[in-house]
């Protein structure tokens, strides 16, 4: 267990280095000169190469990138190429807050319903329930989000007029219904799917006929037994998921006019706006391969026959 | 004795009974993969003829048309400078064919099939290498790495492009060239790693097979043994991973169109297409500017994620 978390803490930085390197060469070396395009077009040559000297671009790329990490771990993204004198930090900080609560609001959706339906889904297998419960999530799972997305907004904001179209107004508003429900739908088809099939497993296990066999409540069976177990398979959909999700929630944030991280990630792909492109990369990464670790570091918790050790790294 | 052995050799096929034909009744047999592959089919060979096909070029513009919904010249409508829906997404299913095409091919079949055999035949240094930038590659989002690679080396390759135009005399930037080469060459990059993966296990269960040795020992050239005796051996799983590697090729080429970075307009995509009509005004006005192209991309992934399904059921022989 120890030695494990050490490799993975170590991998962790390396793999980090790795797409940062990666994103500020390509940046760099890509299209579009830094200071010509803060100059403008009429940009007098020994301005740009003074400003280039002033901002260190003549010195070795590995200077450079250097310089870029130390200040990005100091949370300094560089500036905005599109909103002049803005940093990317003060554009970035606003829209992840709010591109985060949409993910969470999308997430709580996702398991609150997803879970509660494969226990259904499992508890009556074999009836017509579970095959109407499983036909849903197939249908769920397959309906891409560019479906889900303006078919919830045509008939509950168009037609039933019961929801608002579209705008932001914080966490607890009404506005943020729609859009969760749009992202998580299909995790909800996902998790449903797997909790029903982990839990069938589960329940056809001998320490489930000997807890029953026993004489323990029903109650206890199912909480204890039975349902921690069949949620370890879950949790572990949950990083990947969390990827996903991000993506969605571009999309999602397009159709719904919310001010998050796509619209931003949108604006500046446009505008080859390289600092910021760079920084959600980066950002995005990280939080993608910290939330991979910290599933991983869950199993144990969850299921303590889990020892994680050499033999499962390879 | 060289004649013995021909002829008990010839006989093993003749029963018809080969994996491949076997595999293959099996998938038509069944009826959720028939009306699959005829849907993609109709859907593919609509894209690759689409100029025959479509009565509209899909830049005739006519704005005295503009908006209109569903008639019988136009079935799908017309969008806001008068162009033909339908005619726009024939063209865009052109562009689905054109990348999922080459992305599997360069990607999967090409770059990962080989290095999953360099890697699980010839082992040691080549297998830590090739799996070890795998894993780096897989370890984070890729579609964030493709995002900033198009965005890089678009510009540059446009330009090549360009000037290979100038040199040959036609016209190829307008067909949208650049805009699927980049692209394509994105997405494989990234997504060679499952392909090489799968086959790198295969072979090295392969590998230790008798034939194998067999093959060795009467003196078969490594690339002998890994193509006529190893390969075959390995070709239903990867048929597997293939058409299931169909809706997320497709899916994210409508996912960059979307963001701006995949395919450019005038050249159509089903993206673009939802990314200009994505908004509620579209929906509360003219909300099949937006449900054709929508309607059609839901079809298209939903037929692939169930031919991946049927091929699967078909040709994974723990299947049966």
């Amino acid at each position: 267990m120890g030695p494990y978390i050490v490799r993975r803490l170590v991998w962790l930085p390396v793999i980090l280095l790795i797409v940062s390197f990666i994103t500020f060469a390509l940046g760099r070396f890509g299209p579009g000169d830094p200071v010509e395009v803060l100059m403008g077009q009429h940009s007098n040559p020994e301005v740009v190469e003074r400003i280039r000297e002033q901002r260190g671009l003549n010195d070795n790329i590995f200077v450079q990138y250097g310089r870029y990490i130390w200040n990005v771990t100091h949370g300094d993204f560089g500036e905005s190429f599109k909103y002049r004198g803005r940093t990317v930090g003060e554009l970035l900080k606003k829209k992840m807050w709010v591109s985060a609560q949409l993910n969470i609001a999308a997430l709580i959706v996702s398991v609150g319903l997803g879970v509660p339906v494969g226990l259904f889904a499992a508890m009556k297998q074999g009836t017509g329930w579970d095959t109407v419960a499983v036909s849903i999530t197939l249908v769920g799972q397959s309906v891409p989000i560019f479906l889900t997305a303006p078919g919830l907004l045509l008939i509950f904001a168009l037609k039933l007029d019961v929801l608002p179209t579209h705008g932001w107004e914080g966490f607890f508003s009404p506005n943020l219904v729609l859009p969760a429900v749009a992202m998580g739908v299909p995790g909800v088809a996902i998790i449903a799917r797997l909790t029903r099939a982990s839990t069938m497993d589960v329940v056809s296990q001998d320490y489930v006929r000997t807890a029953r066999a026993k004489g323990l409540p029903e109650s206890i069976v199912r909480n204890r037994h039975i349902l921690r177990n069949s949620l370890i398979p879950v949790v572990t959909t949950l990083g990947f998921s969390l990827a996903s999700l991000a993506f969605t929630s571009f999309i999602v944030e397009r159709f719904f006019g919310i001010p998050g991280v796509g619209n931003l990630l949108i604006e500046s792909v446009f505008a080859r706006d390289f600092p910021v492109i760079n920084a959600i990369v980066l950002i995005g990464t990280t939080l993608f391969v910290m939330a991979n670790l910290l599933v991983d570091l869950l199993y144990p918790v969850m299921d303590p026959r889990i020892r994680l050790g050499a033999s499962q790294i390879a | 004795m060289r004649n013995q052995a021909e002829a008990t050799f010839s006989e093993v096929p003749r029963g018809n009974r080969s994996y491949w034909v076997i595999s293959v009744k099996r998938l038509l047999r069944k009826k959720i993969g028939v009306a699959c592959l005829s849907i993609i089919l109709i859907m593919y060979g609509a894209g690759v003829l689409s100029p025959l096909v479509t009565p509209y070029d899909y830049n005739d513009q006519n704005l005295a048309e503009a908006k209109q919904g569903p008639s019988l010249t136009h079935p799908f409508g017309t969008d806001r400078l008068g162009r033909d829906i339908l005619t726009r997404i024939i063209y865009g299913l052109r562009t689905t064919v054109i990348i999922t095409v080459i992305t599997l091919i360069t990607g999967s079949l090409v770059l990962g099939v080989s290095l999953g055999l360099v890697a699980g035949y010839f082992g040691n240094l080549y297998d830590t290498i090739i799996m070890r930038v795998g894993e780096v590659t897989s370890a984070f989002p890729e579609i964030f790495l493709v995002l900033i690679f198009i965005a890089t080396i678009k510009p540059p390759i446009t330009e090549w492009v360009r000037g290979l135009e100038g040199t040959l005399g036609i016209d190829i930037v307008k067909l949208g060239v650049a805009d699927y080469l980049v692209l394509s060459l994105a997405l494989a990059i990234f997504s060679w790693f499952g392909m090489a993966r799968l086959v790198r296990g295969q072979v090295l269960q392969a590998r230790e097979n008798q034939y194998v040795e067999a093959a060795r020992a009467i003196g078969v050239s490594s690339p002998g043994v890994l193509f006529r005796h190893v390969l075959p051996n390995v070709m239903g799983p990867i048929i597997v991973l293939v058409s299931a590697g169909l809706a997320g090729v497709a899916g994210s080429e409508v996912f960059l169109s979307f963001l701006g970075i995949g395919v450019q307009p005038p050249t159509p995509s089903l993206g673009l297409m939802i990314f200009e009509n994505a908004s509620i005004s579209v929906l509360r006005t003219n909300p099949h500017l937006l449900l054709f192209p929508v309607g059609t991309l839901t079809l298209l992934l939903f037929t692939f994620n169930l031919l991946g399904d049927a091929v699967n059921d078909a040709f994974n022989p723990r299947a049966r």
